[in-house]
């Protein structure tokens, strides 16, 4: 993959003057982040700083959102980060997209995070508190209005109110299904049935892993 | 659990809301289950665009951290063989090493321990050689002990990258029907960190947050039911003050 070779002498120093994040504007089309993952398996750091800007909005929001603690959600993303370049060789596109793999690691990273001990106070937080927003910054601002994410809050719209709920405390809460039943007052056990219809409605509906 | 039950697991294990012995559960299903395999990888493509919604710009610093910290660091080599799961089963015990490990306990540190609610654990079976990187981290810290008759088990602490793992030598079989059981202390809990496999030299990834640790204990369990909290005797106590 000679285009995803280490640039040449006089590009942007990654060390010494670091790019603004948003000089690579995350994009769906490109760059193609499976070929950047290959690279990145055969040890190609310039091909992991390609991966980092165009996926770094996505995985910091990620974590921010399920830890709500921009510190912490650092610290998540640099682990994730580190996580996916050590198994870049081992994305298998067979499975799943690279995005979906990559988020994976960093959700699951979150979750962790949040359920440990240290985290034990969080878990006090209440459904309404869970609810208020994160604050964002400009660049979530403008994501805001992305295709994607309109798309994806319409698909959200079509749930049903607590597939909705259920499925947001788990992904963005972090909250285990029993946990989820509780906190909507479902019966025990129903809970993990509304996530996962809820995951196979919006999965219909935006016409992903087929 | 029911196999009808277990099935209805595929979403709540997409979105990683299944507690950790649910978690080992559908995980062991799975690897079973095609039909599962296939709707749980096709659930995690719909829960990755919830991330479409919640997009935040990272510091300039985190760039420069991510970058520099993986310029050490070798990607794994591609699976190019069926992999085994690397999952931390219980394994039965050899009963014939039983008097060996009375003498090893016998001259453990006698230590209470006391515990809280926690949450048993399963390796992480996506990255299987991350034992490597925090053994070499540049930050790690080694706690080492020598049990009598030589065995020894090393404890490596990585900070930055928040892992901890053990290493045994020599170590004598838990007594039949037990197991060894990691632990992290948090504050003043321990809290589960992972059962320790079979055999006398192993390199276990501890779960939980070894960053914010202040030590760890590794104690002997019954065998088959991973306890939320410490039951069994204390072999050792590994404390991270330096």
């Amino acid at each position: 993959m000679d285009r995803f070779r280490p640039v040449a002498d006089g590009a942007p120093s990654e060390e010494g003057a670091p790019e603004a994040p948003d000089q690579h504007r995350p994009d769906l089309a490109a760059p193609d982040l499976g070929e950047l993952l290959k690279a990145c398996g055969r040890g190609d750091e310039s091909a992991f700083a390609r991966l980092y800007d165009a996926t770094s909005t996505r995985v910091v929001g990620l974590a921010l959102r399920v830890v709500r603690d921009r510190a912490q959600a650092e610290e998540v993303a640099q682990e994730a980060f580190l996580d996916i370049w050590k198994n870049s060789g081992r994305f298998d596109p067979a499975k799943g997209s690279p995005l979906g793999w990559l988020l994976t690691i960093v959700h699951r990273k979150a979750v962790d995070r949040v359920r440990s001990a240290e985290a034990a106070t969080r878990r006090d937080a209440t459904y309404h508190h869970q609810n208020q927003p994160v604050e964002h910054d400009s660049t979530a601002e403008a994501a805001t209005a992305s295709l994607e994410a309109h798309r994806v809050r319409q698909a959200l719209g079509d749930l049903t109110e607590v597939q909705r709920q259920a499925l947001e405390l788990a992904y963005f809460g972090g909250y285990t299904h029993t946990e989820v039943a509780t906190m909507l007052e479902l019966p025990v056990g129903t809970a993990k049935t509304r996530i996962r219809d809820g995951l196979i409605r919006l999965r219909d509906t935006m016409g992903v892993g087929s | 659990m029911s196999d009808i039950d277990i099935h209805a697991l595929s979403g709540a294990y997409a979105v990683d809301a299944l507690d950790d012995s649910e978690r080992a559960q559908f995980e062991r299903h799975l690897a079973e289950c095609p039909a599962c395999t296939s709707e749980v990888a096709s659930l995690r493509e719909a829960s990755a665009l919830l991330a479409e919604t919640t997009l935040a710009t990272p510091s300039a610093e985190l760039r420069d951290r991510v970058l520099a910290g993986i310029s050490n660091v070798r990607p794994l080599p591609p699976v190019v063989s069926q992999p085994e799961p690397a999952e931390a089963t219980v394994i039965a015990l050899e009963p014939r090493r039983r008097r060996r490990v009375v003498t090893f306990l016998a001259a453990a540190a006698a230590a209470v321990v006391i515990g809280t609610g926690g949450i048993v654990w399963q390796q992480h079976d996506d990255h299987p050689s991350v034992t490597y990187a925090v053994i070499h981290a540049p930050d790690a810290q080694r706690f080492t002990k020598t049990f009598p008759g030589g065995a020894t088990a090393t404890v490596y602490r990585s900070k930055r990258l928040n892992e901890a793992v053990i290493v045994t030598r020599d170590m004598p079989a838990a007594p039949s029907g037990h197991a060894y059981a990691l632990w992290l202390q948090q504050g003043d809990a321990m809290v589960p960190a992972g059962l320790m496999p079979n055999g006398p030299d192993n390199e276990v990834l501890l779960h939980g947050d070894a960053a914010t640790a202040a030590g760890v204990g590794i104690t002997v369990e019954a065998a088959g039911e991973e306890p939320a909290t410490p039951q069994g005797d204390v072999v050792a106590l590994f404390s991270f003050d330096t």
